[in-house]
């Protein structure tokens, strides 16, 4: 791992890899499991779970079937509360915002609270090309900048990673950030936690300038959310005499009321809690409380080109709770980096897609990294029918078709490597439509069974790499049931 | 670029990207049903706040019950059990609630450096209301909660809790009782992590140790 999503390979490639790497799979599995109990006896507390999710499809639908409307509501309510508001259409100009902000200020040093956004626009290696050092303090962030390393998981980016390597990353790289790791640290995960407490807390306090994302931004109000455990966001919200938020726009809800239906839905959904620990909530800026100066930095960075796809922009009502990667089988074995984003699993193969473009043999392969098996839909909260699209965005790729890339409709070719899919497919619709095509076919198929390779030759060999190829019937069922009409006896004479 | 063209640059691309909406159709006409229950189950009103007593104990935050009349008493023994010689207050506290407490008062005021707060053992607050279904206490920086990092950097925070009229079920109803115009902190447990192999671990930055005193009849006039 190098710190970038740049370069990396199609999804069978880096999966290949993964699914190889015993310890990787021991942790996903225990780690995944562990949360998936929990989240069912937190789910099943509330017996109005379907109707909360089903409104919160439709708080997520409306606002964004009118997305123009909530977005300039936004920006006057954040105004007049004190905030001022900025736009980017693109990761580059939300990074050339924020290390503008942040050098205005004088300081050369910020503290961040976990954000999916700004992992998005790489924005701590703008910072750092600007000299400013970005120190990430959720805990997992945190391992992960340790060790240099990229997150696997949208609410624990360590999930790759035990205690013991946890512990290890610790000791020999805390010292380079900071406070080292105290003398004689062990595994414990309360220890850990301690470390990074201790290493942490002279940051906090001499803080200047934070960074943040955030979970929701209420237009009606001008209130942005950030839900959180550890504490470190209360930190970075109200220490710094700066805030800088980073927020997608999908991420506005109409109005302070729609709150009550998210902060049901979000904390059972992704750390299957009642309630998580902290939940902040700040409408501007108050006089003799917190940051004296705050930006909301609005970033597109193709969210804009996957509303436009009326089937895709469902993706979009994401809320980042993380319980689909979950429940994934193929997220549990393959793990988060092969997914090539910052949004692994299920919400990722739709996300990732659509908001770079079908840019690269690895944006291409995401919609088949699933067994289409339907766990992600039924586990999230706001009801997106993750299967749905990527049979939609599987079309897109095979069949090519139109697609908006940075605000301009395009129509894109079918991509190469799916030829002979397409070739197969369009051969077996021939068949289907030619009984008696088919009849011979079949036939002649049932007699060669013994010949029949265990692996396709040709450009079908990839196809039968990973998977078995079916047994031929010694008769076909058409064959079958004109020679016995379903075992009824009509034919059989037996009774 | 300057945020201005970024601003109609992504404004014009939403207009565009929603072609397939009807240009008649207004927000309020795309239809949000709200038959979610306003809370879950039926409760007496002891009952309610024995439900948030359990669930904040769930969470490992540490629940005692007093009158009014005992809690100068209750917090004095608190602060002697966990060694605490100087707390912090907001600045509304009525001053009643310490009177027994054998503690250096530091009063919350914007001059307040993070340095002098991380020297305080203990902070002792008030409460804007209490979430019965899911153990949590909310604060919304009144008089006698002070500003937000007033309970953030002591590792001690004790939390008084009305339960004659500060104590709702839910969560919309909480949501309902609360005002977006102040800062809001919703706080359920003491800090915690599951950072590591998805496993709880209590206690990180914020308070590692959350008291939360639930008080029958009225302590604002002590």
């Amino acid at each position: 791992m190098t710190g970038t999503y740049l370069g990396m390979p199609s999804f069978p490639r880096a999966a290949e890899s993964s699914t190889r790497d015993g310890r990787l799979r021991a942790n996903l599995r225990r780690a995944t499991r562990t949360i998936r109990a929990k989240r069912d006896r937190a789910v099943a507390e509330l017996d109005d779970w379907e109707r909360l999710r089903a409104a919160g499809a439709a708080v997520k639908d409306r606002t964004l079937r009118h997305l123009d409307h909530y977005l300039v509501q936004l920006e006057e309510s954040v105004a007049r509360a004190g905030g001022t508001v900025h736009w980017a259409a693109d990761a580059a100009e939300a990074n050339r915002i924020v290390t503008g902000l942040v050098l205005a200020t004088g300081e050369r040093e910020v503290v961040k609270v976990k954000s999916m956004a700004t992992q998005e626009t790489g924005l701590n290696g703008a910072l750092a090309a600007a000299g400013i050092r970005a120190y990430e303090t959720d805990l997992a962030e945190l391992i992960v900048q340790l060790g240099d390393d990229l997150p696997s998981h949208i609410l624990v980016p360590a999930i790759h990673r035990n205690r013991s390597e946890i512990r290890d990353i610790f000791r020999s790289r805390m010292a380079d950030w900071g406070l080292p790791a105290p003398e004689g640290l062990t595994d414990a995960p309360a220890d850990l936690a301690e470390a990074a407490r201790l290493h942490l807390r002279e940051k906090f306090l001499r803080a200047k300038v934070a960074v943040s994302g955030a979970n929701f931004a209420v237009a009606e109000t001008g209130t942005l959310v950030v839900v959180e455990s550890e504490g470190n966001g209360r930190m970075c919200l109200t220490l710094p005499e700066t805030l800088i938020s980073v927020v997608g726009i999908e991420k506005v809800v109409p109005t302070w009321r729609d709150l009550e239906i998210f902060l049901q839905l979000l904390p059972r959904s992704s750390t299957a809690e009642r309630m998580n620990p902290y939940t902040s909530m700040w409408t501007g800026t108050t006089d003799d409380d917190g940051p004296r100066a705050f930006h909301l930095v609005l970033l597109d960075n193709g969210r804009t080109d996957t509303l436009a796809d009326a089937i895709g922009r469902r993706a979009l009502r994401c809320i980042r709770c993380s319980a689909c990667l979950n429940v994934c089988p193929v997220y549990e074995r393959a793990g988060g980096h092969a997914y090539g984003s910052p949004y692994p699993g299920p919400i990722g193969a739709v996300l990732t897609p659509q908001l770079r473009g079908l840019a690269s043999p690895l944006e291409e392969s995401l919609p088949f990294a699933s067994t289409l098996c339907g766990a992600c839909f039924e586990a999230c909260p706001v009801a997106i029918d993750i299967p749905e699209i990527l049979v939609h965005l599987r079309e897109r790729v095979v069949e090519g078709g139109p697609v908006t890339v940075r605000g301009t409709r395009t129509v894109i070719k079918p991509a190469k490597r799916h030829g002979a899919e397409r070739a197969v497919m369009r051969a077996a619709g021939w068949a289907f439509d030619h009984p008696r095509a088919l009849r011979r076919g079949q036939r002649l198929l049932a007699r060669t069974r013994g010949l029949h390779p265990r692996r396709l030759p040709g450009p079908g060999r990839a196809w039968s790499d990973t998977r078995d190829l079916p047994d031929v019937p010694p008769e076909s069922f058409r064959d079958w049931w004109a020679r016995t009409r379903g075992g009824t006896g009509r034919t059989g004479g037996t009774s | 670029m300057t945020g201005e063209s970024g601003r109609e640059l992504i404004l014009g691309r939403v207009r565009r990207a929603l072609r397939d909406v009807p240009a008649s159709e207004q927000p309020a006409d795309h239809p949000v049903p709200r038959d979610y229950a306003e809370k879950h189950g039926e409760r007496s009103h002891d009952a309610t706040v024995g439900l948030l007593a359990e669930n904040l104990a769930d969470y490992r935050a540490l629940v005692h019950r007093t009158d009014a009349p005992g809690l100068p008493a209750l917090l004095a023994r608190l602060f002697l059990e966990r060694g605490a010689r100087r707390v912090a207050v907001p600045a509304g506290l009525p001053v009643g609630w310490l009177a027994g407490a054998p503690a250096e008062l530091l009063v919350d005021s914007p001059d307040l450096t993070a340095d002098e707060l991380d020297s305080v053992d203990s902070v002792v607050t008030g409460c804007a209301l209490a979430i019965a279904e899911t153990g949590t206490v909310v604060l919304d920086a009144g008089p006698d909660q002070g500003s937000r990092r007033l309970t953030l950097v002591p590792d001690h925070h004790i939390c008084v809790v009305r339960t004659g009229d500060q104590v709702v079920d839910s969560v919309p109803q909480a949501v309902r009782r609360l005002s977006p115009a102040r800062p809001l902190t919703w706080i359920s447990g003491p800090s915690a992590t599951s950072d590591i192999e998805l496993e709880r671990v209590e206690g990180v930055h914020g308070p590692r140790t959350l008291e939360v005193v639930l008080v029958t009849g009225d302590p604002r006039e002590l």
